[in-house]
């Protein structure tokens, strides 16, 4: 039986693809069966940034309305042979996400998959309350700035009240992943910092995954961080989360790429 | 971080740049008409069903699309069952 996982945030831009694809690939790459689901119906992109964009076919939409069945629908990742995509479908409104609808195909990914990563869209509607909605758990994305942690604030509400975990009185886990940190700006108090953001949300860190040029590049060639550059301060960090997602203890640290004499006396105090 | 280094956002942005551009060229013309290549598949699997009954889990769609070229591939499994050889529908 998979877990079930929605990688969520209010707001958008904070890096909910990135982290869906960047932790699917970490955990397909332990041999591990992982599908990463796209609920932005009407604006997908997880297939874009997974490099997969050229081979849909069917989308979850098709799946939910009958048009085809849930294996014709999933996209295998052509680097990882444990990974698959579902992606959402372009031209549908977001209307045509049905609630019975997501609760069988979740179902039915449950029973196919050891792990379903659903990235929601941003905001609060439909899509976003029907990608969180089955979840057994939640990665709440969230850069160390204002308006992004008052959303996160709002989304960790939804998730304790509208989903099927909080109504039937269960609690469903959440955790945060923090993302785009600078340490050197947060050293110099120009960046919230990551005491502040747990205290304020008073929900557990998953993770701290630094600013880098790296994401950006991945996101270019279509591959998850977590492939397209193993070694790079984002890709580790996304590797000890996903470490973390699977029970595993990994002392919290942030990762860093620079190894200039001044970032080396420097650039590591900021945690 | 090496001098070469320099170099890599440039290489990786023109890999960005086409991709869209074969993305985009797909989905704009998408946009305004109905979906040709759901269309032919929708129109290959009828024409095998008027002679052949095939089972929607049997079927294997992929496609590829590239910036000159697409292509849209169909595997069907068409069972021989001696009580069945021709039946219509799905």
């Amino acid at each position: 039986m998979a877990k079930v996982i929605v990688v969520t945030s209010g707001k958008g831009g904070v890096g909910k693809t990135t982290t869906t694809a960047a932790l699917g690939a970490a955990l397909a790459q332990t041999g591990q069966k992982v599908a990463v689901v796209d609920f932005d119906v009407g604006l997908r992109n997880l297939d874009l940034v997974m490099g997969a964009e050229r081979r849909v076919v069917f989308d979850i939409v098709n799946v939910i309305q009958g048009v085809a069945k849930l294996s014709q629908a999933l996209i295998r990742d052509k680097r990882l042979e444990t990974l698959w995509l579902l992606p959402a479908s372009q031209t549908r409104d977001k209307d045509s996400l049905t609630e019975n609808g997501v609760a069988s195909v979740i179902r039915e990914m449950r029973g196919k998959f050891d792990w379903v990563i659903c990235d929601s869209p941003a905001g609060i509607e439909r899509g976003a309350t029907l990608a969180m909605r089955y979840a057994d758990a939640a990665v709440v994305v969230t850069n160390p700035e204002i308006s992004s942690v008052r959303d996160s604030d709002r989304i960790i509400g939804l998730l304790d009240s509208k989903t099927e975990k909080a109504e039937r009185g269960q609690r469903i886990e959440k955790s945060i992943l923090i993302t785009r940190f600078d340490p050197q700006r947060a050293t110099r108090g120009e960046m919230l910092n990551i005491d502040d953001v747990i205290n304020i949300l008073s929900t557990p860190l998953l993770g701290i995954v630094p600013e880098s040029e790296e994401v950006l590049h991945a996101s270019n060639v279509g591959c998850p961080v977590t492939l397209n550059n193993p070694t790079c301060a984002p890709a580790r960090a996304y590797y000890d989360a996903a470490a973390r997602l699977r029970g595993e203890d990994v002392p919290m640290n942030i990762p860093s790429d620079r190894k200039g004499l001044l970032d080396k006396l420097f650039g590591r105090r900021a945690a | 971080m090496s001098v070469f280094d320099r170099f890599r956002p440039r290489s990786t942005a023109v890999v960005a740049r086409e991709r869209l551009q074969i993305l985009l060229s797909h989905e704009r013309v998408a946009g305004g008409q109905s979906d040709l290549i759901a269309l032919l598949r929708e129109e290959i699997l009828l024409a095998v069903a008027k002679h052949v009954l095939i089972e929607r889990d049997k079927i294997h769609v992929s496609m590829e699309r590239g910036e000159s070229v697409s292509s849209l591939e169909i595997n069907i499994e068409i069972p021989h069952s001696p009580d069945m050889p021709m039946a219509a529908g799905f």
